[in-house]
């Protein structure tokens, strides 16, 4: 408990530090995203630390959470909807009943049946879906280009696309989990690899549903803007009683609001968290991680359970990508990057602590701290090292240049490191 | 002649590309699935080993061309290949001895040898672009083509052009030859079928007398040499981006998965329905069908069943749908 809580107050420190030597804006900046972070990493922890499964597409499930809040937020297109929303929907009726019914004929009809009618069946469904899919799609794109060109939102508060983004990815980690657990482990790991590239690459490439790489912007916000802070009178007049100037008063009011709702978010997935894991539910998915054959013979139904942990967790994660989305305002699909999306929060998980919520949150905080913060440290130390040789030689400036990859070598030996020395991360689990 | 037509248009845009991409498949499998009968984990540093051997054979490339070798009109990148195997083979033997090893004595379970895996994904994703930078880098320097379209449309008189790269034709004959060796060496030395026991039944392996880090060391060589060859032949039939080989993971395992995971054999049949699968799927039949069907049956649209920017659903709804109906892939891998 003490480790806990000395830790955790370092990790305070390291931001006030970056507060008083790098100023309010970056520090708050830098603890937002790591709020988020964190939430990633109690998702991602959910699955390895409860119950030993390798997501290997968090990047999917985190994507897939930040279409939500376009799907909620933004202003209707008007006239997108007429024009193609109920072909688009039609055309994903067809698509879900094609795939249902090949299931159940899977399961219920004879091998010929197997062998003959269900490939024809799909084939048959994946025309009848794309011939009415395609022009529905057109349809809409049409519609408004410029500033549109999708189905548009229904313009809800934007705070309701959080639970949204959580519904999406538990439906992806559904489908995903229902074909690949069960079988031997690693080919979660691909199975996922392969799920999170496509729900990327679908993000980037339908244009009828966020843009795709033309970006949405402008996403509605939960706090006020700064630009209508600095308009109030009231609060200029208080930002001038502390003596700070109204513009970097608003920005940083702003970061503190977003840093407020993040803050309940957060504690409140601890708090469910820590009482799962401590409850008899808890202990079940203990003991199928530690030895999976005997809590199968005292009739614990393990692939089940797996399924039950991989949808939460995968939840979590799409939660604290509409979150992002928010923070961000913009979605920006090409942004969405497995390295920095799904490996980085492996890291954060393993650092902190597999096993151990508080040490998930403490990962995700500090491990963003540092993704942040290597890249300045690297161009120092390269300036450094640099500094005897002679300007505009070529090493010095291909040095100089790959500073900016010293991020990915730092995140990988840091991994490496912990899992070798000290596997049971910063704050072991119990 | 309408016929003619379409098999040159098929045979230009779909089977001879599909072929060598199959090819370059069909290494990177290897590699993987060889790792995986050995050491019985799936490697996610593959990619990246791919990667890293490419830009090995990049600047050696580079230094050849300053010493003014030449082998003209075949690029000078076949020449560097072997310094980049070297170098390749120097790295994981020291990822093998400084990571790896500790977590095969332990007996660990594989999914801690596949974390530690994407560790050293990130190492060696940082070296190589630590080395070579970000960049998009062309280094083929030979003859570009061996049949060129124009030249090829007014010899035959026909209306479809076939363009053959050299590259491509490279990239197929290296494969076979790639193959040739490894199942010769496989099934011929000692120290191949040494290989083989080790992997069908580890404890009675050891029981006979094999020597296990032997074993595992020259599968490091192998797996190496099979990933430094992929990668630079796609390397010289696209262009290198270290990105791109972080990409070509999940086709890799797809093709392992398919073929069986530990089945050399499998990996090589699994490249290959990947690619042929990947580019049919995303190939626009326009062209071809305009040509076979009858004239009031041409179809209007591209006839193309996904954009090719969904390649990757292709390999992922293939290893779906060998994981639903025959986990052990098409050839009988492991399924422990």
């Amino acid at each position: 408990m003490t480790r806990t809580f000395a830790l955790f107050a370092a990790m305070a420190a390291l931001i006030l530090f970056e507060g008083f030597t790098g100023g309010w804006n970056t520090a708050l900046g830098i603890m937002n995203m790591g709020l988020i972070s964190a939430i990633m990493a109690l998702g991602v922890n959910m699955q390895w630390g409860y119950a030993g499964l390798f997501n290997a597409g968090v990047v999917g499930f985190v994507a897939l959470g930040g279409l939500a809040p376009v799907l909620i937020a933004t202003p209707p297109n008007p006239g997108a909807f007429a024009a193609g929303g109920l072909g688009v929907l039609a055309a994903v009726a067809v698509a879900a009943a094609t795939v249902a019914l090949a299931i159940y004929l899977n399961r219920r009809g004879s091998l010929q049946v197997r062998l003959l009618a269900i490939p024809a069946l799909l084939i048959a469904g994946f025309f009848i879906y794309r011939a009415i899919f395609d022009p529905a799609s057109v349809a809409i794109e049409a519609v408004n280009p410029s500033a549109a060109g999708n189905l548009g939102g229904l313009g809800l508060p934007v705070l309701m696309s959080w639970p949204v983004g959580a519904v999406l990815a538990a439906g992806a980690a559904w489908v995903v989990g229902k074909t690949a657990l069960g079988l031997r482990s690693d080919y979660l790991a691909i199975a996922t690899l392969g799920i999170g590239e496509i729900i990327v690459a679908a993000l980037k490439n339908e244009d009828w549903l966020a843009r795709g790489v033309k970006n949405v912007i402008g996403i509605p916000r939960p706090v006020p803007y700064e630009i209508n802070l600095q308009r109030d009178p009231g609060f200029v007049d208080r930002a001038a009683a502390l003596g700070i100037d109204p513009v970097a008063a608003s920005t940083v009011t702003v970061k503190l609001a977003y840093a407020g709702l993040f803050l309940v978010v957060l504690l409140a997935l601890i708090v469910l968290a820590q009482m799962a894991l401590n409850s008899p539910w808890g202990r079940m998915m203990r003991a199928i991680r530690d030895n999976e054959t005997a809590a199968a013979a005292m009739g614990k139904n393990v692939t089940r359970r797996h399924l039950q942990i991989f949808i939460i967790g995968s939840a979590v994660c799409g939660l604290a990508g509409a979150m992002m989305i928010t923070l961000d305002g913009q979605m920006t699909p090409g942004s969405y990057n497995p390295l920095r999306f799904t490996f980085l929060v492996w890291v954060m998980v393993i650092v902190g602590g597999s096993g151990n919520n508080l040490g998930a949150v403490l990962g995700g905080m500090l491990i963003w701290f540092l993704w942040i913060k290597v890249e300045p440290w690297g161009n120092n130390l390269m300036d450094f090292v640099t500094a005897g040789l002679a300007d505009g030689s070529a090493l010095k400036s291909h040095l100089l240049a790959s500073a900016a990859h010293m991020r990915l070598l730092t995140m990988g030996l840091l991994l490496l490191l912990v899992l070798r020395f000290s596997p049971r991360g910063l704050l072991p689990e119990k | 002649m309408d016929f003619l037509n379409a098999i040159v248009a098929l045979l230009n845009f779909v089977i001879i590309p599909a072929s060598s991409y199959g090819a370059q498949l069909a290494l990177g499998a290897l590699g993987v699935t060889l790792i995986y009968g050995i050491l019985r984990f799936s490697n996610f540093a593959h990619g990246d080993t791919m990667a890293f051997g490419t830009a090995m054979t990049i600047l050696a490339t580079w230094g050849l061309q300053a010493l003014g070798v030449s082998i003209a009109p075949l690029p000078t990148a076949l020449v560097a290949l072997p310094f980049a195997i070297a170098a390749t083979a120097a790295l994981v033997l020291g990822t093998d001895r400084a990571i790896y090893r500790f977590y095969r004595k332990k007996k660990s379970a594989p999914i801690i040898l596949v974390m530690a895996s994407v560790g050293v994904m990130f190492v060696m994703n940082g070296i190589t672009r630590f080395v070579i930078g970000v960049d998009e880098i062309q280094f083929d320097d030979g003859t570009r083509f061996i049949i060129n379209a124009r030249a090829f449309r007014t010899a035959t008189g026909l209306d479809e052009g076939l363009a053959l790269r050299s590259t491509q034709v490279i990239t197929l004959v290296t494969a076979v030859l790639v193959v040739w060796v490894l199942f010769w060496f496989l099934n011929r030395t000692r120290t191949g079928k040494s290989m083989r026991a080790f992997s069908d039944n580890e404890d009675l392996a050891l029981l006979s007398g094999i020597n296990p880090e032997r074993v595992v060391a020259v599968t490091w060589v192998i797996a190496a040499g099979l990933a430094t060859v992929a990668g630079s032949l796609y390397g010289l039939d696209k262009s290198f981006k270290a990105f791109n080989y972080f990409q070509l993971l999940l086709p890799i395992f797809a093709a392992a998965i398919v073929g069986g995971l530990g089945n050399p054999l499998g990996a090589i049949a699994g490249g290959f329905v990947i690619a042929f699968s990947e580019v049919g799927v995303t190939y626009a039949w326009k062209k071809v069908l305009g040509y076979v069907l009858p004239e009031a049956w041409a179809p209007e649209g591209l006839v193309q069943l996904l954009s090719t920017e969904y390649k990757f659903a292709v390999s992922f709804a293939i290893l779906i749908i060998v994981l639903l109906f025959k986990p052990t892939g098409l050839f009988r891998g492991k399924s422990v």
